[in-house]
Parts: structure tokens; sequence; C-alpha cells
């Protein structure tokens, strides 16, 4: 009996082992993306002003729909959080309501980027008319493209937790998940701020 | 109709893409056959499942190393071909005398050499000896992450085909190795060259980035028990220090390329010369990057020659805290540095000072670890085996490389000197001599433990000669060159009396080649003579650090049983106890969980070579399944949590049983 409680204790200590070692992992991918997202910034900012004769973002952007995308992407994180809450408590229903809400939330925003996406196409605004525009595009297209794989990837917790339920392998992708959501957040605080607040100022 | 469904299949693809001069034909050619060969012989003696098993679906850290090196050395072969090519011209191409190849060709011999040479010969040498021996070095069993491991090298792999596969079909980009803007835009650069160049480098770079990840995980978290940061092998600081300058450099790479991509493939303006785009973003991106990639090469060469001239030297590493504080100070200072590239773009007087005076302060880290290293020699029982040559061979070029390194890091004299012949034979002084001899060294030095043997002593001295004396031979001419006014890149010349130091060059270039062949020669002749260069003992060389503890070739495991640690060198401190008569306890076994093989990597990587080539003809359908394959493996990956297998403990047992009783093991 005792040596059977001890084989589970070494278990958990090395799945506690291996879980700080992907964490740190992870944290180390999620500062190389910080510098991915601060080169997109850098040259943002320098060709915010290289609008060649076409508009600048004071004429363009529509700050009552960015604030409720960024009410949107705050909410988010805040069912992110609480699914992993649930989790940690092994209450499996009320994590999955979490996330699926984390899922909703999360494609509400990517359909309100889209679609201011393509309104600016529409009139005549693509990514093509300008340095300005093309830096725009790709900052805040990159951002997206993230939520994307965010998106993706809860579908994926979504169905995991349904099959097996909160084994070592599901709570520690939970985990991961929800690092990455929440940095996504403050990387869109960021977008709010320097695309967007500084570009209507 | 039929030319719409042809465009939709085919994109941009046609017969035109095929090459046309002669030289190049040559060269595709015979990478065709050669490719046509190989694989034929794969059928004859029907070793596909061999290669599959045993190397293809590796999670081994050590094959994974040694599937690296070859790629490497394939790849040398290439630029070297190119270097022979550049310098044959430029010897030839004078007055009258048009030279080898078309001017056209000639710019993208250049690019090609420079691409491969950095991205697929130091880099790939690089990850292939950190991968061989860092887990060893540390007393581990693998890397952090095996499978991550696995995908980084298969991404380097796609890269490397990528660009060679621009031989065949479309060309190499005549971009240069940076391919700066705007002469890399889709205006002045329609042809498909660029885009392999460009994702080609995007597709192996996330490669590093996630090996550069994966090895600082590695250092931070699997070290044997004992071994604080303080106790660890220079080497592995040296490779600390270097994924840091992986992780924060990498990424602007990465952004950089893609904007690049995004201008060509999506009509933006990130760096055109119209619409308001601004070339400049991209020199100062680049270099961001491209300057600590540099120092990404030169830093796991620093350990490397920290770790053999102790060994050689059978003393302890003198000022092994001065080591690291050196590694750091470089580490840091090689991100205030980068404007140095274009000292001449008209920055201005004060932000040339800053850059210049930064850059002239990285000489002082440097110049520590020098001292230290001759320190480390005096009064040493010094061993001049083939390491050693290459280590006394580096210190000579590498002084000179960085004296005339501090010379331009001069504005006034940068301004004189500027896209010279002068830069390309400092650049060349202390890539070759600093990282090339640093890696051939590490090569020969760690090539038992790999292999179980050791390589000729005799053929690996003859090419450490030939290359030193032909690394003079090529470049004294062109630093002379370069101050008489000689720019690089150059396809032509009137008869300024030049041609005698090209022909020089020409000739030192034509002695590297004998040590190339003589090393090719000397892997050979060991293969061949492998029972009398066997290893029984684990430890030829007489070593201190961990990896020479267990033995040669090393096992799958690395260690039957992880080691504690108590000092630095810590086989030097076991062997010394056990000749005070202190004999280890009998070792106790436990279960040993290893990563089982996996070819969903290879299956990314081939996703990302087909999303990469589609991208580079406009195939717009097979990029599109080339991203659905990667999501799928990933997802596939994630939902496996069998991802492992035991040896137990009695099989560990009776697997290190044979060693014990040679005595091999302390």
């Amino acid at each position: 009996m005792s040596e059977l409680v001890m084989s589970n204790q070494a278990e958990k200590s090395m799945n506690n082992e291996q879980n700080l070692t992907k964490s740190l992992g992870f944290w180390i991918y999620l500062m190389t993306d910080c510098v991915l997202f601060a080169s997109l910034f850098a040259t943002y900012v320098i060709l915010r002003g290289s609008t060649y004769g076409g508009p600048s973002g004071h004429d363009v952007f529509n700050m009552p729909a960015v604030f409720v995308e960024t009410i949107l992407l705050l909410t988010s994180s805040f069912t992110c959080g609480l699914a992993v809450v649930m989790a940690k408590i092994n209450y499996k229903q009320a994590a999955l309501v979490f996330l699926t809400l984390t899922f909703v939330f999360g494609a509400g925003f990517l359909t309100m980027e889209l679609s201011e996406f393509s309104n600016l196409v529409a009139a005549g605004h693509s990514w093509q008319a300008s340095a300005f525009l093309s830096a725009f595009f790709t900052l805040v297209g990159t951002h997206g493209l993230h939520i994307s794989v965010g998106l993706l990837w809860i579908a994926v917790m979504i169905f995991q937790v349904m099959k097996r339920g909160f084994t070592d392998g599901v709570l520690r992708r939970l985990t991961l998940f929800a690092l990455f959501w929440h940095f996504l957040d403050i990387i869109w605080i960021f977008i709010f701020t320097i695309v967007y607040l500084m570009g209507v100022a | 109709m039929i030319s719409t469904i042809g465009s939709f299949l085919l994109g941009r693809l046609n017969w035109s893409a095929l090459p046309t001069e002669p030289v190049t034909q040559g060269g595709a050619v015979g990478v065709v056959v050669l490719g046509i060969l190989a694989v034929a012989a794969m059928f004859y003696f029907k070793k596909w499942t061999w290669l599959w098993k045993n190397w293809i679906t590796t999670l081994d850290a050590k094959k994974i190393g040694v599937m690296y090196i070859i790629v490497a050395i394939l790849m040398l072969l290439r630029g070297f071909s190119d270097a022979l090519m550049i310098r044959a011209q430029q010897a030839l191409a004078s007055g009258n005398a048009h030279g080898i190849v078309s001017s056209d060709t000639f710019q993208q011999v250049f690019s090609a050499h420079g691409t491969i040479m950095i991205f697929f010969v130091a880099m790939g040498l690089m990850f292939g000896i950190i991968n061989l021996v860092l887990p060893l070095l540390l007393g581990a069993r693998d890397v952090a992450f095996p499978f991550l491991n696995s995908v980084s090298f298969w991404l380097f792999a796609a890269g490397m085909i990528l660009i060679n596969a621009s031989l065949v079909m479309g060309g190499f980009s005549p971009g240069g190795w940076l391919g700066y803007p705007p002469l890399t835009e889709l205006a002045y650069n329609p042809g498909p060259g660029v885009d392999y160049w460009i994702w080609s480098l995007q597709i192996a770079g996330i490669g590093s980035l996630l090996s550069g990840i994966n090895f600082l995980v590695t250092i931070l978290k699997k070290r044997a028990p004992g071994m604080t940061l303080m106790k660890m092998p220079i080497f592995a600081w040296s490779v600390l220090t270097m994924t840091l300058l992986v992780i924060f450099a990498f990424p602007i790479l990465t952004a950089t390329l893609g904007m690049l991509g995004l201008d060509r493939l999506m009509g933006m303006h990130f760096f055109t010369s119209s619409f308001g785009g601004n070339p400049m973003m991209y020199i100062n991106l680049i270099w961001a990057w491209g300057h600590p990639e540099v120092y990404i090469l030169i830093l796991p060469a620093f350990g490397i020659f920290s770790e053999i001239v102790a060994t050689f030297s059978r003393k302890r590493l003198f000022g092994y805290k001065t080591m690291v504080v050196a590694l750091f100070g470089i580490t840091f200072l090689s991100f205030l540095v980068w404007l140095h590239h274009f000292f001449t773009m008209g920055a201005g007087g004060d932000v040339n000072a800053f850059f210049g005076i930064m850059t002239m302060i990285i000489a002082i880290p440097t110049g520590v670890k020098v001292f230290n290293w001759i320190f480390t020699m005096y009064q040493g029982k010094i061993n001049f085996a083939t390491p050693m040559r290459w280590f006394m061979n580096f210190v000579v070029t590498f002084t000179i490389g960085g004296v005339s390194g501090v010379l331009m890091a001069v504005p006034a004299i940068d301004f004189q000197v500027h896209n010279s012949l002068f830069l390309v034979a400092h650049f060349h002084n202390v890539i070759i001599g600093g990282v090339v001899f640093g890696y051939f060294a590490g090569l020969t030095y760690w090539f038992p433990k790999i292999f179980g043997f050791r390589l000729n002593e005799r053929l690996g001295k003859y090419a450490a000669y030939c290359w030193i004396v032909g690394f003079f031979v090529a470049f004294t001419p062109l630093y002379i060159l370069g101050l008489m006014g000689a720019t690089r890149r150059l396809d032509h010349y009137d008869g300024q009396g030049w041609q005698a130091l090209f022909i020089i060059a020409g000739v030192g270039t034509l002695i590297i080649a004998l040590g190339i062949g003589l090393q090719l020669l000397q892997l050979g002749v060991s293969i061949w003579q492998r029972k009398k260069n066997i290893d029984t003992t684990g430890d030829p060389w007489d070593g201190r650090t961990l990896e020479w503890s267990v033995p040669s070739p090393a096992p799958a495991y690395n260690f039957a049983v992880i080691p504690t640690v108590a000092e630095r060198d810590p086989f030097w401190e076991m062997k010394e106890a056990r000749k005070l008569g202190h004999m280890p306890k009998a070792p106790v076994y436990k279960d040993v969980w290893l990563p089982k093989n996996s070819g969903l990597g290879i299956i990314i990587a081939g996703s990302a070579f087909l999303g990469g080539f589609g991208l580079i003809w406009h195939v717009w359908w097979l990029a599109a399944i080339a991203v659905i394959g990667v999501a799928v493996t990933v997802v596939l990956r994630a939902s496996d949590d069998d991802t492992e297998y035991v040896i137990t403990a009695a099989e560990m047992k009776s697997l290190d049983a044979p060693h014990h009783q040679k005595g091999q093991l302390v």
C-alpha cells in the first residue's frame, strides 16, 4: 500500500515537473510573439503618416465599433479565466459553458474585425492604397490571425474536455490556452491605444 | 478555359522557369541526377524502413544532430562551389574578358553563397553540435521538447530543399543575402527568386526560433541534480546566451520577411519606393536581427573552444566567471550595434558616434575571452590534437578579424571601405576563423562520443593547415583590393592592376578546397579504419565534463543513472576521487521514460514546404492544403497523450552491465 502511494506521488511530481517545463517553454514562446508584435508596432508607428495622399487613421476608424470589439474581447478573457477556475475544481459542465462563451465572444470579435476590414476595402481603402494602410492591415490582421488560432484551440479544448474530462494533459493545455488568450488581450490593449486612440486623436 | 485551369493548378509555373545558362543547367542537372541516384539506391538496398524508423521519425537529439550536420556538410559543398565561381569570375573578368558567367547569374551566385553559408551551413553546424552534446553535458536524458526538436530540424531541412529547388526551377534571388528592398520588390524583381529566398528563410527561421526556445528550457530545467548554473560547463552558458539572442532576434526576422512577402504577394507597400513605402525601415529591421545573428553563430563556437582548451591543456578553464560575464556582455551589446551596417546612409554624426563606440566596446568582452583561453593554456600540459589545431588557427585569424572590425567601427573609416572587399575580408575573417573553425573543432572533439570511433588525426591536421594557409592566401588580397577601392559583388572590372591580386585570392580558395577534400577523405578513411580508432573507454581525450562519463557511442537514454553533480568539471573530479580510492557506489537503476518516434514532425515540415512552394508559384490551393495540413497535424499531436515508452529498471541494468564489466564507467 505504502509503495503504491509512493509511486503515485513520484508520478505526480514527475507530471508537475513536466507541466512547469512546458509552461516555461510556452512563456518564452509568448515572449517571442511579443517581439514579433513589437516589430510590427514599430513599423506601424514609422509608417503611420505615410498615407500617400489617402486617408489617415482619423478619417477611417469607426471608434464605437472598435469599442464594442474591445468589450467583446475583454469579456471573453474573463470567461476564459472562469473556465480555468471551473476546470481546477473539476466542474466539467460549467467549464464547458464558459469555454463556449469564450468561443462565442472571440468569434464575435473576429467577425467585427473582418467587417471593419471589408468596409475599408469596399470604400477603396485597401492595404494596397498606402504604406499606412499596409501597416494597419498587417498589424491588426496579425492579431486577428492569432485570434483565429485561439478559436481553433478552444474548439479542440471543448472537444477534449467533453471526451476525456480533466486529465493532466487536458488541464495543462487549458492553462496554456488561457495564457495565450490573455496575452492576445494585452496585445489588443496596445492596438487599441496606439492604433485607434492615437490614430483618431 | 484550359489556360484558366492550368493557371489554377500551376499558378505561374511553366517551362520558362528552367535554367538557361550552361553553368546553372549543369548544376541543376547534377542535383537532379544525384537526387534520383540517391532515391534509386534507397530502393535497391531496401533501406526505406530503416531510414524511416531510425532517422526520419527519431526524437533522439543526438540523431537529429547528426542529420543537421549532414545537411550542413552538403550545403557547405554547395556554398563553396558558389565561392569558387565568385573567385573564378573575379579572377578572369578583367578588361575585355567577361569571365565564366553572365552578370545576372553572378548576382544569383553571390546571393546563394551568402544565404546558404549563413542559414544552412553555419546555423546547421551550430544546431547540429548543440543537439549532439548539450543534453549530455547537462547530465540530461534529452532536450526539454524532443518532438519540437524534430519539427525544428525538418523545418530547417524543408527550407534547405526549397532554396535549392530554385536552382532547378526559377533561379535564385539576385538580391544579396539580406534581400534589400526596393531592389527585391516586385517592381524591380518580379521573378520567383526573391520569393524562394523569403519563404525558405521564413520556414528555416521558424525552425531556428523553436530550437532556441527548446534549448533555453533544456538548460533551465533539465540540468542534473546539483548542477547549479555556475557549475554548468561553459558551452552550456554560451548556448544559453545564444538562445536569448535567438528569442529576441528571430521574431524580428519573421516579421521583416513577412512584410516583404506581403509586399510582393498582396501588393502592400511596406518597403516599396512608392505609395509611402520606407525601404530604410527594412534595413533597420533586418540588421536588428542580422547583427545579433552573427553573435548567435559565434557564441556557441566560443563555448566549444572553452571546453576544448580546458580539456587539451588538462587544466580548469581560467576565469570561468569572467567568461560568463563576457558572454552576457556580448549578448547585450550585440543589440546596440545594428546601425554600424549603414553608417553611410545619412543618420548623422551623433548617431554614428554612438553606434561606433558601442561596436568597439564589444572588443572588450571578446578580448577577455581570448586572454582567458591563453591563460588556461599557460602552464598546462597541452596536447596538440586536431581540435587544438583548429583552436590555434582560430586565435590568430579571429584576432586579426576582430582588429579589422574595430577599424571599421570608426564611422570615418567605414565611409572609405564601406561596401568594399575590405568588408568581405573582415567578415570572412571572423566567420571562417571563428564560427567555421569552432564547429570543425567541436565536430572532431565530440565525434567519438556519437559514433564510437575517433577521426583520423593526421588527415585532420593536414586539413586544418590547408584551411589556415588557404584562408590567408584568399583573403589578404581582398583586404588590399578593398583599400584600393574594389567593391564587393563585382562581376567585371577594367585593367587597374587588380587582376594579379584576384588570381592570388582564387589560388587561396583552391587551397581551402584541398582542405575540404582532406576533411572528406578524413571522414572516409576514419570510417574505413574505424576498428583501429575505436573508443572503448568512452573518454578518448581524458575529458572533464559529463558526456565523457558514458560509453561511446552514447546510448539513446544518455545516462543509465542520472549523475549528481558537486563540482565544475564533474567527470574530472570523479576521476580524481577514484585515483584517491573513493570508489563510487553501485548504481541504483530506475524506470526511464523516453519519447516514442513520431512521423508528425516531417509531415508538418513537408506541409510547410508545400505551402512555401505554393506561395512562390502562386498555386493557392497548394498553400491552402499546407495550412490545413499543419493545423491537423498539430491538433493530432496535441491530442495524443501516449507519447513515451518505458525502459524498466531491470532492462536498464542489463543494458548498462557490459560497460560496468569493462570498467568503462566510474
